[in-house]
């Protein structure tokens, strides 16, 4: 099959569905009956059926919501079915299905919010709600609403086929040929655990300004755990691979490079030793190492955190801030990444944003608060985890583009230091810019060559400071393939890094002395 | 909705499973109230109030097993979701440990009040909400103007629950949090904006702390950290403050878990009577304290709770172990993780402890960082305090402190007498010798 646009699809996905006799899980919500009777592309109408509105209802709730004087407000319906199985023990014996259904209202008086929600979409449950984040602003200025006009978006993740057509039995399957792959890999292999998730989003926002977007998120994960066993010695390790995809990105291949490099990342470790702490230099991978940007420099540019004085990077557009030849874009158009978006999530269309060029700090990263108070246009990063949450700026899809050096020529020059692979988790504290990141696995270089693996050390260092010390910067950079989640505020979104090979020239590793 | 008529619609969602070919079913029905306020630049930034209702439905069918969650309890839709959630358990693989608990870990729940619920909830009114919140940031705006931004939070929530296992298990509960936060970032000579917070939960109202002193507290905090700079790497002896995320803790707690040693991912594989820790670390389950944050008489697979000691002067005496991976091991459950921890606390007060130590690392803050439950490494950024001669230096930051858990726990000289309550890991501050910390 090829890979078409979501609103096509949706309409020949509809038509194969009813031809699929295992049921695929639709919860207890409309969508199946809404995809199966959508004569056509997907429309507008279509997802006034799904969440039980019109246009006259919007409306009505709109004017609650502003009738205490509130500048702005938007209305953020989300249907949300998301799917997990697992493997433990050889066996796919748990499943889990969440099916979520709400809006989430906002109202905005220049800098502030009020926000409520419900997964009760009838009039009432909505109005109440509006009532509610009507409170924020306190007076009687009574707005007129606007004609509400379809803005139209551009598709980043086109698949094959909605998650909502693809039942549990075309997705045992995959997960058992990982596992008899990674047990067949190595007798070492001693416990196999595999996870897979996929999600199906169908959103919709409407703005007091008069626009109306939706957009359907397809999104998927394959986590790949083995645990190996060496004369009485264990270890651990994992892969991941995921994004906006759909089942076909499942090929042969891919389950094949899932369940090899989880098994020679683990296996690896048996002759791993612990670095000896402190400063060094640091060659990260081209990939997932990426995960250094997001922590040392993309949180410091949310727009939040300097329109809040917080960050220190607060004040510093247009300072040269890193060599000529790094350059660090968000980029929520890159097809099918996990971070990817056709649109935000205040109906704000995905950039390409320009935070790094040739060492200069360009922007900062905006959501429609922010955009209003710095006044520029929105850069598409108002994302929110669910209909429960306020949109805040988040990242997207951040990596370093390509530099001059080759990675030879990078790992040639390092006399003693560390080449950083794998990774499970960072952290940046906004104001001081100290931030972390979990090398699982990598190796030690000596004498320019790489050495020994290494794993499960600290890496910490202070965000400006780190930009000054990208000494190298590889022709080779890559996107990290399993992506990740980012928390901030208390609130998830997904993401991905990415970086080509690059050298810090001091970074301080944790280790013994 | 109340629990009477959450218990109904569970029952009838467990018939209409059976109905659909379920063999058992449990059932979770919540309610759940969240009001948040924020508040920043002398004016309220942010205030979101929501309720929402959810459920949940575990089915066991021919040793197959899955759940499944909604926030539509419309009965008609539940219909369908019930029929769709039973049917897709076919497709899964049959796994005879995948059972509801036996009944005889339903009884013997204790029947007391474990004070987790506010009366007074309903009388919180919106002024008493954004007051806190706008006088915390008032008090630490008003300090000095180096104070560059601070944002106040107050949060409550209200959550009602009912639970019921098709064999047998019955139980409902309500409980309410009240929490109050500040953040602070000052600024230095150095373009540096060193920040701290503080923040207290506690389940009655009427036991927030002083708010104010809380703000100051902060901004004292975020001043202390004017100047932190890294030290040279080396052996350090360490204290870590009561209030610091319990990493490692965390670092400790995970292999402990049945599941971890039942997927061979643990360190203490094999070690039930042996000793993991110093004879200072004394570990103890207990989900009866009044007012705890951790407090329940039921864990979340509907076993009676009881107070158990998991490691007795450094001895390990217990697992978490839950039902599904009991089984596998074919051990007895105990609980599936830790409800409220509490230790064996000493005398010292963090400034004695400090006093002790003499020369070394306090550590008040732990950044990023993780552990490995199979090898018991782990690694974390810290911040914190050089502290000589049992006097406070100078802030640090920007280092790792880094090891393994068995060690590290053996190298525990002192446990504080600063109990933590507002936590459900009640832990205090706690004094190790010669640990590793990376920095220059």
């Amino acid at each position: 099959m090829s890979k078409m646009s979501r609103r096509k699809f949706l309409k020949t996905g509809a038509k194969g569905a009813a031809l699929v006799s295992i049921p695929a899980f639709f919860g207890a919500n409309p969508v199946a009956a809404i995809l199966s009777s959508a004569g056509g592309e997907l429309t507008l109408n279509d997802y006034y059926n799904l969440f039980k509105v019109d246009e006259t209802i919007i409306h009505k709730i709109m004017s609650i919501a502003l009738e205490r004087g509130g500048d702005y407000c938007d209305l953020f319906f989300q249907h949300r079915i998301s799917n997990t199985i697992n493997l433990e023990d050889n066996l796919v014996s748990r499943a889990n299905t969440n099916v979520d259904l709400g809006v989430g209202i906002r109202v905005i008086k220049g800098d502030q919010t009020g926000y409520s929600y419900t997964e009760d979409l009838s009039l009432k449950s909505m109005s109440l709600a509006a009532k509610t984040a009507a409170n924020i602003a306190s007076g009687t200025k009574a707005v007129a609403p606007v004609e509400l006009k379809l803005h139209e978006t551009p598709d980043y993740y086109l698949i094959e086929s909605p998650w909502e057509e693809v039942n549990a039995d075309k997705k045992v399957p995959l997960l058992q040929t990982v596992n008899d792959r990674m047990m067949e890999l190595d007798n070492r292999v001693t416990k196999v655990q595999v996870s897979f998730a996929d999600s199906n989003t169908h959103m919709m926002v409407a703005n007091s300004d008069g626009r109306i977007v939706f957009d359907y998120q397809p999104m998927t994960r394959m986590f790949a755990f083995c645990s190996a066993e060496q004369n009485g010695r264990r270890e651990e390790n994992f892969y991941r691979l995921g994004g906006r995809y759909g089942i076909e990105h499942y090929s042969d291949d891919n389950l094949n490079r899932i369940a090899k490099t989880a098994v020679d990342r683990t296996v690896t470790l048996f002759d791993a030793v612990k670095p000896e702490g402190g400063e060094m230099e640091v060659v990260l991978a081209a990939g997932e190492a990426g995960i250094i940007l997001h922590e040392a420099i993309g949180h410091g540019m949310e727009a939040d955190f300097n329109r809040k004085g917080e960050s220190l990077f607060a004040d510093k557009i247009g300072k040269k801030i890193a060599e000529d030849f790094v350059t660090i874009v968000d980029d929520g158009t890159l097809p099918n990444m996990r971070g990817t978006i056709n649109i935000d999530d205040e109906g704000n269309d995905s950039h390409n944003t320009v935070l790094v060029e040739n060492g200069i700090l360009k922007s900062y990263l905006h959501d429609h608060i922010s955009s209003k108070h710095y006044h520029v246009k929105p850069t598409g990063n108002g994302r929110r985890q669910s209909f429960r949450h306020v949109p805040i700026p988040r990242m997207t899809n951040t990596y370093m583009l390509k530099g001059p050096h080759t990675k030879e020529e990078i790992i040639g020059s390092v006399k003693k230091g560390l080449y950083a692979e794998a990774f499970t988790n960072g952290e940046v504290n906004i104001g001081p810019g100290d931030f972390t990141f979990y090398l699982k696995s990598g190796y030690l270089i000596e004498d320019g060559k790489i050495t020994r693996p290494v794993k499960d050390v600290n890496i910490i260092g202070n965000g400006p400071q780190v930009l000054k010390d990208f000494v190298m910067v590889g022709d080779d950079p890559q996107i990290g393939e399993g992506g990740g989640t980012c928390g901030k505020n208390g609130q998830r979104a997904p993401v991905t890094d990415g970086m080509p090979t690059t050298k810090v020239s001091k970074i301080t590793v944790g280790g013994v002395s | 909705m109340n629990n009477k008529e959450r218990m109904e619609l569970a029952k009838w969602v467990i018939l209409q499973a059976q109905k659909s070919g379920a063999k058992d079913a449990a059932v979770n029905v919540n309610m759940s109230r969240d009001i948040e306020v924020e508040h920043r630049n002398q004016q309220l930034d942010k205030l979101t109030d929501a309720t929402e209702n959810s459920l949940k439905l575990s089915v066991y069918a021919n040793n197959k097993y899955s759940s499944h969650s909604t926030n539509d309890l419309d009965k008609n839709a539940l219909s369908k979701f019930i029929e769709e959630a039973v049917s897709m358990t076919k497709y899964l693989s049959e796994d005879k440990y995948r059972i509801l608990p036996d009944p005889k870990y339903y009884q013997d729940r204790k029947e007391i009040d474990l004070h987790i619920y506010d009366p007074d909830y309903e009388s919180v009114t919106s002024e008493n909400r954004v007051k806190l919140a706008r006088e915390m940031e008032a008090t630490a705006m008003g300090i000095s103007e180096k104070v560059v931004a601070c944002t106040s939070y107050y949060s409550d929530s209200y959550n009602e629950s009912t639970k019921v296992h098709s064999n047998g298990f019955e139980g409902s509960r309500r409980s309410t949090a009240f929490e109050i936060e500040i953040e602070v970032t000052v600024c230095d000579e150095k373009e540096c904006r060193p920040n701290d917070y503080d923040t207290k939960t506690v389940r009655y109202f009427k036991d927030l702390p002083n708010h104010e002193l809380l703000a100051q507290k902060a901004v004292k905090r975020a001043f202390s950290k004017i100047g932190q700079q890294k030290i040279d790497s080396g052996k350090y002896d360490m204290i870590v403050e009561n209030r610091a995320r319990a990493s490692l803790l965390r670092a400790l707690f995970r292999p402990m878990q049945a599941r971890n040693i039942q997927q061979k991912r643990s360190c203490f594989e094999g070690k039930l009577g042996r000793k993991v820790a110093s004879e200072k670390l004394t570990l103890i389950d207990d989900p009866f304290i009044e007012y705890g944050l951790g407090s329940q008489l039921y864990d979340g697979e509907g076993m009676a709770t009881q107070k158990r000691v998991m490691i007795e002067k450094g001895v390990l005496k217990s697992y978490y172990v839950d039902n599904y991976y009991g089984k596998k091991l074919g051990w007895e459950p105990t609980i599936g993780s830790s409800t409220n921890s509490t230790y064996e606390y000493g005398d010292k007060s963090l400034d004695d402890l400090i006093a002790m130590m003499g020369t070394g690392i306090l550590v008040t803050g732990f950044i990023g960082g993780n552990s490995n439950s199979t090898t018991g490494d782990f690694s974390y950024g810290i911040i914190g305090k050089y502290i000589e001669d049992g006097k406070i230096v100078k802030p640090v930051y920007e280092m790792n402190v880094s090891g393994n858990v068995t060690e590290l726990w053996n190298k525990l000289v002192e446990v504080g007498n600063d109990r933590y309550i507002y936590s459900s890991n009640r832990r205090a501050s706690m004094y190790f010798k010669d640990i590793n910390f990376s920095g220059v």
